[in-house]
């Protein structure tokens, strides 16, 4: 079955990228470390930075993020379809039902978080629930849901850390370089020197890289998400309509969203209407291709 | 001649982890397909179970319908009851039932209005899409096993352990229409 070699690829990608940023990491460790005369303590500030800040977003990543987003428990009583429909794709989708949560704003919009299928959530704006039709609100549940069961939640939450602490780390050796006394006296010979020059420019190379890295995944991942969830609901046309309504959303500003959260959505909650920003630095792909990817299938 | 002993014992070990993979993968498969067998009949059930409420609810308004609510009535054990094609067949009967008893029900204002019964229709909408959603889950998974046992290399060891192919959990009209994604 192609959809279960595609989440072992995912899985197996986020192990990869992992390892990519723990080198970066450890890189940028080290030339603190070398800069400041002790490679060791450099080395383990990053590792044991990067481990903890890894594990706390693992197992609290959710939480932080459905808070900063002021989502609140969905009622079934008050969204009897949104419960119905969260209920019925994960079955579809051969996964627990995860918690359903809802955002109070006028904005169409949803995303979905959490570490694994097990642990994961769903939320929709009361925007959404409001004005999408109920064909159009179930297949946005369906991408959402196609997100939660390849694990691009997952993915996303730890890219975002990892982004995070290369951007921190990165911040911190500029820093101690510019604002620093050792200037003239680094000891060592001409590697440490070289390993502290190669540090420079990663730590200013870096957090963009890191940053693009983050970028280019995340669109990626949204259009994987459409197919997938058009394979659960089995109605690629919903979700196009349903992106159209979206796209010519009047008042697109998720008030609770941040640059932190952005990506999650279903579509960049943070766009003006009409402001148009795609390419290299855009959180989601064209909307108009989506959608034209989507009257295809 | 030490040489050829190896390569034999080599082939040896590579053909029963091949055996045992496969007969791991097959388990797993037919695992899934129980495990979406059971939700399919989850549904059902809670169908099952809300089915007198709304012919309570609905009874007074249906004076010319008489006949819907009694085919409803007459399929109802079917749902929890019977085989696999039994139970498609009184679930597809009743889905059509619910269509024309919600088309009536449009005539009555006072019926539409009632909370009693918007709760009801949105319940049992729920539990429609719930059970086409699980068929869907449920057939994909068959598919999967049955291709399992039939592709070869695995057909031989499934023949061999006696893996048997699985029913489609299917009807004529409602299989809804397959999506074909390409980028």
């Amino acid at each position: 079955m192609m959809l279960y070699d595609h989440i072992s690829s995912n899985k197996r990608k986020s192990i990869l990228l992992i390892v990519l940023f723990f080198v970066i990491i450890g890189i940028l460790g080290y030339a603190l470390g070398a800069y400041i005369g002790n490679v060791f303590i450099g080395l383990s500030f990053a590792i044991i930075l990067s481990v903890i800040m890894t594990l706390v977003s693992f197992y609290s990543g959710d939480k932080m993020i459905l808070s900063m987003s002021h989502a609140i428990i969905a009622d079934k009583k008050k969204y009897p379809h949104l419960v119905n429909s969260v209920e019925g794709l994960a079955i579809a989708a051969g996964i627990p039902t995860p918690k359903i949560y809802v955002i109070d704003d006028s904005a169409i919009n949803a995303f979905a978080t959490g570490r694994d299928p097990e642990h994961a959530a769903v939320t929709v704006t009361t925007g959404a629930i409001q004005r999408l039709k109920r064909d159009e609100l179930e297949a946005v549940i369906a991408h959402e849901m196609a997100h939660i069961r390849n694990y691009d939640i997952r993915m996303m939450m730890l890219v975002v850390v990892l982004v995070g602490v290369v951007a921190l780390l990165s911040d911190l050796f500029l820093r101690s370089f510019i604002y620093g006394k050792r200037k003239d006296d680094i000891k060592g010979g001409t590697i440490v020197i070289v390993v502290v020059l190669i540090g420079i420019v990663l730590a200013i190379l870096t957090p963009l890289i890191a940053q693009l890295i983050k970028l280019s995944i995340s669109r990626k991942r949204e259009f994987l998400a459409d197919a997938d969830g058009a394979l659960l609901y089995r109605n690629p046309k919903s979700l196009a309509n349903a992106l159209k309504a979206i796209r010519d959303d009047k008042e697109p500003l998720v008030e609770a969203a941040n640059k932190a959260t952005a990506h999650l959505f279903i579509e960049n909650p943070l766009r003006n209407f009409k402001g148009k920003v795609n390419g290299l630095f855009s959180t989601h792909p064209d909307i108009n291709e989506r959608i034209r990817i989507l009257e295809k299938m | 001649m030490i040489l050829a002993l190896w390569i034999i014992i080599g082939i040896a070990v590579v053909i029963v982890l091949y055996i045992v993979f496969t007969f791991n993968r097959l388990i797993s498969l037919r695992n899934r397909v129980d495990n979406a067998w059971s939700q399919i009949d989850v549904q059902l059930k809670r169908r099952y179970e809300l089915i007198p409420n709304l012919i309570a609810t609905v009874k007074g308004y249906m004076k010319h319908e008489k006949g819907v609510l009694t085919e409803v009535t007459k399929m109802r054990a079917n749902l929890v009851s019977g085989s696999m094609s039994e139970k498609a067949k009184a679930s597809d009967a009743i889905s059509n039932a619910f269509k024309t008893i919600f088309a009536v029900a449009e005539d009555y204002p006072k019926l539409q209005a009632s909370e009693n019964f918007k709760m009801l229709q949105e319940e049992l909408s729920g539990t429609e899409s719930k059970i086409a959603y699980a068929r869907q889950f449920y057939n994909d998974n068959v598919m999967a096993l049955n291709n399992g046992i039939q592709q070869f290399p695995s057909s031989v060891i499934a023949g061999i352990l006696n893996f048997k192919e699985r029913e489609f959990f299917k009807t004529e009209e409602s299989e809804k229409k397959s999506v074909k994604v390409e980028f």
